[in-house]
C-alpha cells in the first residue's frame, strides 16, 4: 500500500492557477502525509477548490507541479484514477436513479472496490436503497456522494466541503465517516470554511487565504502559534476605557477593541483574569460582561489576516 | 494490496460493464421521465390520428343542381353524380344565388335546354358537363366510344399514406436530438460530468451509452408508430423490411450524433434547446414532413435535399410507397452517412467535459 511507501502521499509545489483577472491559487506549496487527514481551511473564493481540482487532475494548473502517491496526472492519469476517491463541490447525481444505481454505476468504472451494497452500508443508508436520489434529504446525498467516492476503495479520498448546507446532527454523522475512513488507514484531504469542522477531523491544518497557504500545522500548534490559548472578552458598558494598561498585564498577547467589547488573546487564564479584575479596578470601570473561551482556528485565521472566516 | 472490504457476491461480469451499466441508467432515466414518454410515443400517433381523420378520403361530391321541368329532372337524375331538386325558375335562381344548387336547367325555345351557372365555378362546369351529357343520352345520343371507369382508392396514394414516413422521420430526428441533447446538458449544468470525469469511466463509454440506448428505444418507437398506422389506416410497407430498419437506425445514429455536437458545448437547457430549435426547424419546414418539399423552388432544391430530414424522409417514402431497396435509395444514404461522421467527429472534438 501506498503508506508503506516513504514519500508524501499528495505533494504540491508552486502551484499557481489564474482566471482572466483573478488569481485562484498563487504559489502554494502543501504536502500531505499518508494516513493523515488534511483539511485545508480558509474563506469562501480563498482557492480550495481550484488547488483540490487541480490535485485530482480535473484543472489544469498555470504552472507548478502535482505529484500523487508518487505519480503524476501527465504519466499516470488511468492508475491515479482508479486509486482516488473523489467528492466535488456541487454535483447533483442523476434525480431519477435510486441510491443502489447510482453506486453500481460508479463501482463499474473501478477494477477494485466494495460491493455496491457493502458501499451503501458504510455510509449507512441501507434503508433507502431503493429510494430515488431525488428524494433524499441534503445529508442522506451527501453520504450517498461518499459512497461513490469509496466505492473504488480509494488510497486517497478528496472532499471538497463534504458539510457545507448540512444541519448540524447531519454534520456530525458525515465527520464520524470520515473518522472512520482515516481509521482505515486512507488519506483524507478535505476543504472546509468551517473551523469546527477543521478542528474536528484534520490531523494537519493548511490555512489558505487568496491562494496561498498562510499557517500550517496541526489544530494544537497553530492555535499555540498566535501565543494564545484563551480568549477572554468583556465590556465595560458605555464607559470609556483605556485599554494600553492591559496590553501590559501578564501573559496578554494581542487586544482588539470593537463595538464597546474588548477582546484579548490569553496565554494563561488563572493569570490573566485576576490581573483584568484589577486593572479595571485601578480604573474603577464596571464589568457589565465577561466571558472566556478557549482560543480556536477562527481566531488564528483572524490573527492572521484580521478577517474572518466567514463574512456574514 | 490489502483488501479492506469483501467483494461482495459474484456479479455477472457483462452486467458490471460500464458502457452496460451506463446504458442501463440511460434507460432507467427515460423511462422513469413521463414526458419524455408522452412525446416519444403518443405524440407521433396522435399526430397521425389527427391528420389522418381531417385529411380522410371523402366521398366523391355529388353536385346539386335544379330542375325546372319534369322531363329535364327526370333526364338528370340518371346521373349519379348530380343530385337534383325540382324548382320554378325563379326558385332555382335564388337556390343558384345562394349556393344551395351549382347549375340550373330550364326548358328554352324549340325544345331547347337552358343551363344556368357561373363559369369561374369548377363545380358548375362540371355539372354542366354531366348534365348536358344526361340529358343528351336520355334524348336517345348514342357515345360513339365506349367508355368505362377504374376507380383509384389503393393505399399508398392517400394523404395519411404520404404522411405517415414524413411522421416517422420527424419523430426519429426529434426524439434523437431533444433525448441526446437534452440528457447532456442536463448532466453538464449538474456538474454529474464532472462527477464521471473523475470517475476512471472511458469517456467514449459515456457518449456511447447514449446512442445504444437511443437505439434500443428505436424498436419500441418506430414499432409503436408504424404498428398504429398499418392497423388504424392499412399504411402499406412494401420495401425490405430489413432496408427500412437499416435506415431507421442509420438515421437515429445521424441524429444522436447531431444532438451531442448541439449539446458539446451549452451548459444551460435555455442555450441547448434554442440551439436545436434553430437546428430543427428549417427542417420542419423545409423536409417535406407534411407536404412535399418539390414545392419549394428549384433553386432551392439542392440545399433542401442535402438536409439530413429531407435525406431520411426521402428515402423512407422510397422505401415504404414505392418498394425501394437500400440500393435505389443509396443518394440518401449517402447524405446521412456524410452528417453522421461530421457530426460525430465534431461532437467528439468540441465536447465539454466538465
Ligand atoms: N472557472 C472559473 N472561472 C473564473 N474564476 C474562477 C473559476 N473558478 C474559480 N474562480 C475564482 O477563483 C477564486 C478561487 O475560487 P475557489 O477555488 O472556488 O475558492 P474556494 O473553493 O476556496 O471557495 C475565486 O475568486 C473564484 O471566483
Ligand atoms: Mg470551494
Amino acid at each position: 500500500m501506498a503508506s508503506a511507501a516513504p514519500q508524501p502521499a499528495l505533494r504540491v509545489r508552486n502551484l499557481r492557477k489564474s482566471y482572466k483577472d483573478v488569481v485562484a491559487v498563487d504559489g502554494l506549496d502543501l504536502e500531505v502525509r499518508p494516513g493523515e487527514c488534511f483539511g485545508l481551511l480558509g474563506p469562501n473564493g480563498a482557492g480550495k477548490t481550484t488547488t483540490i481540482e487541480i490535485c485530482e487532475g480535473l484543472t489544469e494548473p498555470d504552472s507548478g507541479d502535482v505529484e500523487i502517491l508518487g505519480m503524476r496526472w501527465n504519466t499516470h492519469a488511468k492508475l491515479l484514477r482508479q486509486r482516488l476517491g473523489i467528492q466535488l463541490q456541487e454535483t447533483q447525481l442523476a434525480e431519477k436513479l435510486t441510491v443502489f444505481e447510482t453506486v453500481r454505476l460508479f463501482r463499474s468504472f473501478f477494477r477494485r472496490g466494495p460491493d455496491p451494497d457493502a458501499a451503501i452500508a458504510l455510509v449507512q443508508l441501507e434503508d433507502k436503497r431503493n429510494s430515488r436520489v431525488g428524494a433524499l434529504s441534503g445529508g442522506q446525498k451527501q453520504r450517498l456522494a461518499l459512497a461513490c467516492a469509496l466505492v473504488g476503495d480509494p488510497d486517497l479520498l478528496f472532499l471538497d466541503e463534504p458539510t457545507t448546507g448540512l444541519d448540524p446532527q447531519a454534520r456530525r454523522q458525515v465527520w464520524s465517516l470520515i473518522e472512520e475512513f482515516r481509521s482505515e488507514g486512507r488519506t483524507i484531504v478535505l476543504t472546509t470554511h468551517y473551523m469546527d469542522e477543521a478542528e474536528q477531523v484534520s490531523d494537519r491544518v493548511g490555512i489558505m487565504d487568496h491562494g496561498r497557504v498562510i499557517a500550517l500545522g496541526t489544530p494544537g500548534e497553530l492555535i499555540a502559534s498566535i501565543g494564545a490559548e484563551h480568549l477572554v472578552e468583556f465590556s465595560a458598558g458605555e464607559n470609556m476605557l483605556d485599554t494600553a494598561p492591559l496590553e501590559r498585564l501578564e501573559g496578554v498577547r494581542a487586544v482588539r477593541v470593537s463595538e464597546g467589547a474588548v477582546r484579548m488573546h490569553v496565554a494563561e487564564l488563572h493569570v490573566a483574569v485576576p490581573a483584568l479584575l484589577a486593572e479595571l479596578a485601578r480604573q474603577r470601570m464596571p464589568l457589565t460582561e465577561l466571558r472566556t473561551r478557549s482560543a480556536s482556528l477562527e481566531d488564528v485565521f483572524v490573527a492572521l489576516t484580521g478577517r474572518h472566516l466567514r463574512d456574514e | 494490496m490489502s483488501e479492506r472490504y469483501n467483494a461482495g457476491p459474484r456479479r455477472n461480469r457483462l452486467l458490471e460493464h460500464p458502457l452496460v451499466r451506463l446504458t442501463a441508467v440511460r434507460f432507467h432515466e427515460f423511462v422513469r421521465e413521463p414526458e419524455a414518454l408522452f412525446w416519444t410515443f403518443a405524440f407521433p400517433i396522435l399526430l397521425a390520428a389527427g391528420l389522418g381523420v381531417a385529411f380522410r378520403n371523402q366521398p366523391a361530391n355529388v353536385l346539386p343542381v335544379a330542375a325546372a321541368t319534369q322531363q329535364i329532372a327526370r333526364a338528370l337524375g340518371a346521373e349519379p353524380l348530380l343530385s337534383v331538386r325540382r324548382l320554378p325558375v325563379a326558385a332555382a335562381e335564388d337556390a343558384l344565388r345562394a349556393g344551395k344548387v351549382v347549375l340550373a336547367a330550364e326548358s328554352g325555345v324549340g325544345g331547347s335546354v337552358v343551363y344556368r351557372y357561373d363559369p369561374t365555378n369548377p363545380d358548375g362546369r362540371a355539372a354542366r358537363l354531366l348534365a348536358d351529357a344526361a340529358i343528351q343520352r336520355a334524348a336517345g345520343r348514342a357515345d360513339p366510344v365506349p367508355a368505362g371507369d377504374s376507380l383509384v382508392h389503393e393505399p399508398g396514394s392517400r394523404y395519411i399514406d404520404f404522411l405517415i414516413p414524413g411522421l416517422l422521420g420527424m419523430s426519429l430526428m426529434g426524439n434523437a436530438i431533444w433525448g441526446v441533447g437534452y440528457a447532456i446538458v442536463d448532466a453538464r449544468r449538474k456538474k454529474l460530468i464532472k462527477r464521471l470525469v473523475a470517475t476512471p469511466m472511458p469517456r467514449r463509454y459515456y457518449l456511447l451509452s447514449f446512442v445504444l440506448s437511443r437505439l434500443g428505444l428505436l424498436i419500441a418507437e418506430v414499432g409503436a408508430i408504424l404498428g398504429f398506422a398499418v392497423a388504424l389506416f392499412g399504411t402499406p410497407l412494401r420495401g425490405p423490411w430489413l432496408a427500412l430498419a437499416a435506415l431507421c437506425v442509420l438515421a437515429s445514429l445521424m441524429f444522436c450524433f447531431l444532438g451531442l455536437l448541439i449539446a458539446s458545448r451549452a451548459r444551460t437547457i435555455e442555450a441547448a434547446s434554442g440551439l436545436m430549435n434553430v437546428a430543427m426547424m428549417p427542417m420542419w419546414i423545409f423536409s417535406g414532413v407534411f407536404f412535399s418539399s418539390e414545392r419549394f423552388p428549384a433553386f432551392l432544391q439542392p440545399a433542401i435535399k442535402a438536409l439530413p430530414l429531407t435525406a431520411l424522409i426521402d428515402a423512407l417514402r422510397a422505401n415504404m410507397l414505392q418498394g425501394a431497396g437500400l440500393a435505389q435509395t443509396a443518394p440518401q444514404v449517402a447524405v446521412m452517412g456524410v452528417w453522421l461522421v461530421g457530426c460525430f467527429a465534431l461532437a467528439v472534438k468540441f465536447f465539454r467535459w466538465r
